[in-house]
């Protein structure tokens, strides 16, 4: 149930990175080479929507439709937030894509970001192997 | 305006997006966050790993999280093939050569890698951090850019 929940805000989700464009590496370019607002206008909105959410649901102490108190996971900071997060970045730039987009460019038929895909995964365990050798 | 032929302006998508944060913490208590589906895919598809970072997380308990991304799959195919009457191309061209092919995999490693590293993506940091106004994830939206912006100033001067 809390899947079926979680895979509806997923095509949710999907179907607005789509239709904003969000998911397209010209998009992308545009922004890193200011040139378009469109990118930091989306986000900046996100960001205010998102945040007065938190703010509300703090404050009101509200709880899950389930009645379970909402506990928000914490970011840290460790060395990887820079290292990791300049890297993420220069692929950012690459691919066109972050995570979610990934996901979508696929679905909507763009199989070259199978390779993407591909790619993260890769990454992804190249960091697991890391992980004890890294500066965190 | 049409929704259907034109994109969603900043106005709508942005907010949009935004809602996605109480959307998933309202109906299932989950942090918005979608990178760490790629270490959940490592855990469920090496349970003999030795690798720490695989071993210890039980993805089980965060199906919820790879739910969300197969949910994106399906909104992708959803926005792109019903509401959109010309689908558009999501990236240019080149990527189809052997070349480009190389590229995207290679930026795919980076954005997996870097990703797990800052332990948090442009949902997970950029909106959902910087929502819950965690100075950790100010800086990684600072580094996700000053990572993007070196790739467009190395094309500029390397076209590669």
């Amino acid at each position: 149930m809390q899947n079926l929940k979680t895979l509806l805000i997923g095509v949710y989700f999907g179907i607005v990175l789509i239709k904003s464009e969000v998911v397209s590496w010209f998009r992308i370019q545009k922004m890193f080479r200011f040139e378009e607002a469109h990118m930091y206008l989306i986000m900046c909105s996100a960001i205010a929507v998102g945040a007065l959410s938190v703010f509300l649901i703090k404050k009101l102490q509200v709880k899950t439709v389930g009645g379970e108190n909402i506990q928000i996971k914490e970011k840290k900071f460790q060395k990887g937030v820079i290292i990791g997060g300049i890297l993420f970045g220069l692929g950012w730039a690459i691919t066109g894509a972050c995570p979610g987009p990934i996901y979508a460019q696929i679905g909507s038929g763009e199989f070259l970001a199978l390779l993407t895909f591909g790619g993260a995964f890769a990454g992804a365990y190249l960091y697991a192997y890391l992980h004890p050798r890294l500066p965190h | 305006m049409d929704l259907m032929t034109q994109p969603w302006p900043w106005y709508i998508s942005g907010p949009l997006i935004g809602l996605t944060v109480p959307l998933l913490l309202l109906l299932t208590g989950k942090t918005f966050g979608i990178s760490s589906s790629f270490r959940h895919l490592g855990s469920m598809c090496s349970p003999n790993t030795k690798l720490s970072y695989l071993k210890e997380n039980d993805w089980r308990k965060e199906s919820w999280n790879l739910a969300l991304a197969a949910g994106l799959v399906i909104g992708g195919w959803i926005g792109m093939r019903l509401l959109a009457r010309d689908p558009f191309p999501l990236l240019p061209a080149e990527y189809s050569t052997v070349e480009g092919m190389i590229k995207l995999f290679l930026g795919g490693v980076l954005v997996g890698f870097g990703t797990r590293y800052a332990d948090g993506c442009t949902s997970g940091h950029t909106i959902m951090g910087l929502s819950n106004l965690k100075w950790a994830s100010l800086v990684a939206t600072i580094c996700f850019f000053i990572g993007g912006l070196l790739t467009t100033a190395l094309a500029q001067i390397i076209p590669f």
